[in-house]
């Protein structure tokens, strides 16, 4: 993993390696040399397979995270790339012709995030969602449980226990 | 509305052109009608009992609970020995088991099989989910409550319940279907529209017939 971080970062301006274990690792890329970089492990490095492409919220810092984990499968190893897009208008160059999967994480992530892909195939189409109105759901400031209440009815006499007050309770013991 | 319920021109095999209005020409408008009882007591308990012992299912699983159905079409735990089977298609069934959670967009894909099962039909709701949310209480995509948007004859309670159970209440929907108390389905008829209410409440994009069969 170190040698490998070492060749790409006299090529590329990619930050430091975080080991995960001896064959995972994860490297940040700037958002304009991210597709250079996916091209030269997918081609020079082996890295042929894209594993996944998710995406994290920081909200508070206002970015959002993608992460397209690789594998080098004769290798063994894993590596994630990342990189940090504003949250404001989220847009994101397309890697569909560099693997045809993308396409579908893409789509998912323009639904469920709202990052734009322009020029990814289907894009626009509704892939989990259907008929949403509201912004996307996996977005942190998406309030889940309020969603819920205003749209979905409930059944009265839902209780909920505090697991630990409650088994104390039932064993009668003092919680000892 | 979709595309392919909208009035179009067909080009037939001889070369004909013909207009086609899908929702009047595929599907029928007229809304469900109550199933009246039998004329005598004695003769309504007679079908009932043959209703009670035929018994076809839906094999449409909505969420994980379908995969505790399987074991029963093993010999293992054997529905079948009790008259239980499935079936591939709504028209052939009677029973639908609604497996556990219901998202808004297999909701959308259960009222249309709903609505196409053919009378006497009746709904098992199998699982928490379906009762009042279960762990998907707070779920932006899935309903809470089953009854609201379809008629539920029998609960399953349980997350996930075990075959066993499920065979219980099949056993116990028999029991049910013999004593003449299962009349979901009139009562979709009778209420049909405050069902339709709820249900275009939570599916959005409604973009079809307001009945399916």
């Amino acid at each position: 993993m170190r040698e490998l971080h070492t060749k790409l970062k006299s090529l590329f301006p990619v930050g430091d390696l975080t080991e995960q274990r001896s064959n995972l690792g994860f490297v940040t890329v700037p958002q304009e040399h991210l597709r250079a970089v996916l091209v030269h492990l997918r081609d020079r490095e082996g890295f042929t397979h894209l594993v996944l492409l998710t995406a994290v919220d920081w909200l508070e810092a206002g970015q959002f995270q993608l992460t397209y984990l690789l594998s080098n499968r004769t290798a063994g190893k894993d590596l994630g790339v990342r990189v940090m897009l504003a949250r404001d208008g989220a847009t994101m160059q397309s890697i569909h012709d560099v693997w045809p999967t993308a396409a579908t994480y893409q789509r998912e992530l323009r639904e469920m995030f709202g990052i734009d892909f322009p020029g990814s195939p289907r894009l626009h189409e509704e892939f989990i969602l259907e008929g949403w109105n509201d912004i996307p759901p996996y977005r942190r400031d998406f309030d889940t449980l309020k969603y819920a209440q205003e749209n979905y009815s409930e059944r009265p006499g839902r209780v909920t226990h505090d697991p630990a007050a409650h088994m104390k309770q039932k064993l009668n013991s003092g919680g000892n | 509305m979709k595309d392919e319920l909208k009035i179009r021109v067909v080009k037939g095999p001889d070369g004909v052109e013909f207009e086609v209005e899908p929702l009047k020409d595929y599907y029928c408008e007229a809304a469900p009608t109550v199933m009246p009882a039998a004329y005598i007591k004695v003769v309504e308990d007679l079908f009932n009992w043959a209703r009670s012992e035929s018994i076809w299912i839906l094999g449409f699983g909505t969420g994980c609970g379908a995969i505790e159905m399987r074991p029963l079409m093993t010999p293992r735990f054997d529905a079948y020995r009790f008259g239980v089977q499935w079936r591939p298609t709504p028209r052939q069934a009677n029973l639908f088991v609604i497996s556990g959670y219901l998202s808004t967009k297999t909701l959308k894909r259960a009222i249309r099989s709903y609505e196409q099962m053919q009378n006497p039909k009746y709904v098992i709701g199998l699982g928490s989910c379906t009762i009042n949310g279960g762990m998907y209480w707070d779920s932006y995509n899935t309903i809470k409550r089953l009854d609201d948007y379809l008629p539920v004859d029998l609960y399953i309670a349980g997350c996930m319940p075990r075959p066993e159970a499920l065979l219980a209440g099949f056993q116990d929907m028999k029991k049910l279907i013999r004593a003449g108390k299962a009349e979901g389905a009139n009562l979709y008829a009778e209420n049909f529209e405050w069902y339709k209410a709820n249900q275009k409440r939570v599916i959005h994009d409604w973009d079809m017939p307001d009945y399916n069969w």
